[in-house]
């Protein structure tokens, strides 16, 4: 005789939990011993809905549908505290908070500021909607000129990939001449893809945006196949992020490093010109895809501490605890959904503890921290004057003319 | 209830914009299309009248380039009938020859509703929809921020100058030219558009031969041209003031 079986549709938390289980290492959510270590770790956590560890213990209640219905997870800046900090080494940020944000895009439910951006990354490869155009004209008027691959058609040693903002935002456009003067000063033989280069996708995809990430990725890869480099170097630790750890699955692989370990391995050629003093009190802001997610935290500092006259502190968090600017996972699209939430700006309190270091320059070697990181500066009291560099800026200046 | 939707391409102003060597023309080597504002609201609130009410939504356009992604985002948002009309458009056209054209086509869909974007910014003669009203003899009301369908009427809010809105019944079949969907239009994640490729075909339409009489030539098309120039002043604050002395005697105002 047939055993009645009872068949049951699975509910929205079943599926989602057994998404996750297909995530690298995702396994792991079976081992959450809910300590709350993720949710007291995130910046944010204290005043979302449902910080990671209450998503966690929501899935387990199949009562996934409550996190659904909140809009916290927006918050979610996507800097890898949680995961980093979980005894369990659960991969809370790949896995929980950016599958939460896939669903809810699914869905239709995003915030409009967070709308435009992908958008705008659809329609002109950069999240901010400049023309794609004039993605090189950053370059117009530099002095040697900067090669752009599409019109030198031959190989070089190094492919920059430049990035959206070091591309297009005003403020980080400076860091990026400067990188290029480097290499100059360097004799490095380099180019860059112009119009040719799109976003490298990988802010949206922490934003819930896969489909989006994988159609910018297709674009850059397609692009990267027709011209010959020995490796890629980038001043944006999202696209060395995208590049090294995210490309290489859909068929695009590509030795990669941050300008910030090239440039470590050119010390020796680097430090003789590095003739201007600098006497400086110098404070260094790990970028959540540099250190925390990369393990990049050394080449940074050995640059800083190359350059004549600097005397390096470090502010309060630092290395693998480093604060995020509230850039990451769609917040640099979310400042106002962000404000409207918390009243407050993950950049303050890290400007704060620069502040407190006691240094006067706050560097940093991420795309997105001068900006964020300069208007923080300005919206607080702070007793000494506090300027916020990237670290190339300070290796141009050492240079001189 | 059988919603009609005829959305135009227009150029995308995050491109500069240049004139062709004929003088009278964009040059469009180098232009890129996006889908008109006004006419993203139209789609999405007949995307919203489905939700409401139930509701078959067709999404029409010209075959320029980039109607494909537009007519997949629609269908992605929820639009059930993609359609593309092909023909002689290489040169563009004018709204009196779309709005004729379009009448033929859509008169043999039978809709109850046609929503179309109040205004384009390449409009030259005049905006689409009631030229389109006025071939199908259909009543037309523009400027519209709210739609609610009830039994054969549809009832709407209509947007007036100095933050005026009237409410009003329309008829169906009705055409209204809208300002705002009810909802800013709603993103689509890339994945669905891509599925969207995949499972929804596009019908092609043929267009009849395109009459432009009635619409007004273009002689000649130009960059605004500045008439005076600025007299820029000094950096330096003694300098501009001696300048600014200077500037106020001459126009005799010292």
């Amino acid at each position: 005789m047939a055993t009645p079986v009872i068949s049951k549709k699975p509910s929205f938390s079943e599926t989602f939990l057994s998404s996750l289980y297909e995530v690298d290492n995702g396994e792991r959510f079976r081992t959450c011993l809910q300590c709350g270590s993720c949710s007291g770790v995130c910046p944010f956590g204290y005043m979302m809905d449902y910080p990671p560890g209450r998503m966690i213990a929501g899935l387990r209640a199949d009562e996934f549908e409550l996190v659904m219905d909140a809009d916290t997870v927006w918050m979610c800046v996507s800097c890898y505290a949680c995961a980093q900090i979980c005894p369990s080494k659960i991969p809370i940020t790949a896995g929980l908070m950016t599958r939460t944000k896939e669903e809810l895009l699914l869905a239709g439910n995003v915030p409009s500021e967070l709308q435009s951006a992908l958008e705008n990354s659809q329609r002109y490869g950069n999240p901010m909607g400049e023309s794609p155009r004039k993605r090189a004209d950053w370059a117009i008027n530099l002095q040697p000129p900067v090669p752009i691959m599409g019109k030198e058609r031959r190989p070089v040693e190094v492919l920059w990939f430049v990035g959206d903002y070091p591309s297009y935002h005003p403020r980080v456009q400076s860091v990026t001449k400067s990188l290029a003067k480097v290499l100059q000063a360097l004799g490095i033989d380099f180019g860059i893809l112009g119009p040719e280069e799109n976003s490298d996708g990988d802010t949206q995809r922490l934003a819930g945006e896969r489909g989006l990430f994988e159609m910018l990725a297709e674009k850059n890869g397609r692009i990267l196949e027709r011209y010959q480099f020995e490796k890629i170097i980038t001043s944006d630790p999202h696209a060395y992020n995208a590049l090294k750890n995210e490309y290489p699955a859909l068929g695009f692989s590509y030795p990669v490093q941050h300008y910030t370990q090239f440039l470590v391995e050119h010390l020796e050629q680097l430090r003789p010109l590095l003739k201007k003093e600098i006497a400086a009190t110098v404070t260094y802001h790990d970028p959540c895809y540099l250190g925390r997610v990369n393990g990049i935290f050394d080449e940074p500092r050995m640059l800083l501490e190359a350059i004549p006259g600097i005397k390096l502190v470090e502010m309060a968090h630092n290395h693998t605890s480093s604060l995020c600017c509230g850039g990451g996972g769609g917040g640099m699209w979310l400042d106002g959904f962000t404000w409207e939430k918390a009243h407050t700006r993950l950049s303050e309190w890290r400007v704060h503890e620069a502040v407190d270091s006691g240094a006067n320059i706050l560097t940093v070697a991420c795309p997105y921290e001068p900006p964020r990181f300069e208007d923080a500066v300005k919206s607080i009291q702070h007793p000494e004057p506090l300027v916020v560099k990237d670290i190339i800026e300070l290796i141009a200046e050492s240079i001189g003319e | 209830m059988n919603i009609v939707v005829p959305v135009k391409l227009v150029p995308d102003l995050v491109e500069e914009l240049s004139i062709d060597p004929s003088g009278i023309a964009l040059d469009t080597a180098w232009l890129r299309m996006i889908v008109n504002e006004f006419d993203d609201h139209a789609i999405e609130q007949a995307i919203i009248l489905k939700e409401k009410t139930g509701a078959h939504v067709t999404v029409i356009s010209t075959d320029i380039e980039g109607v494909d992604d537009l007519l997949f985002t629609a269908a992605a948002k929820g639009a059930d009938r993609l359609i593309k009309l092909t023909g002689d458009i290489e040169g563009g056209i004018n709204n009196h020859a779309l709005a004729r054209a379009l009448a033929n086509i859509i008169k043999e869909l039978q809709p109850d509703l046609i929503l179309t974007g109040v205004q384009a910014h390449n409009d030259l003669d005049g905006t689409l929809g009631p030229q389109l009203a006025e071939y199908l003899g259909m009543p037309y009301v523009g400027y519209i921020s709210g739609v609610n369908v009830n039994g054969d009427k549809v009832e709407i809010r209509k947007e007036y100058p100095g933050g005026l809105i009237g409410e009003m019944e329309a008829s169906l079949p009705s055409l209204l030219g809208i300002q705002a969907s009810e909802q800013p239009p709603r993103y689509v994640a890339i994945s669905k558009v891509r599925q969207m490729m995949k499972t929804m075909s596009i019908e092609e339409m043929t267009l009849s031969a395109l009459d432009p009489t009635g619409a007004a030539t273009v002689n000649r098309m130009f960059q605004p041209e500045a008439l005076e120039k600025a007299t820029m002043l000094s950096d330096n604050p003694d300098e501009a003031a001696s300048q600014l002395v200077d500037i106020f005697k001459e126009m005799g105002l010292l």
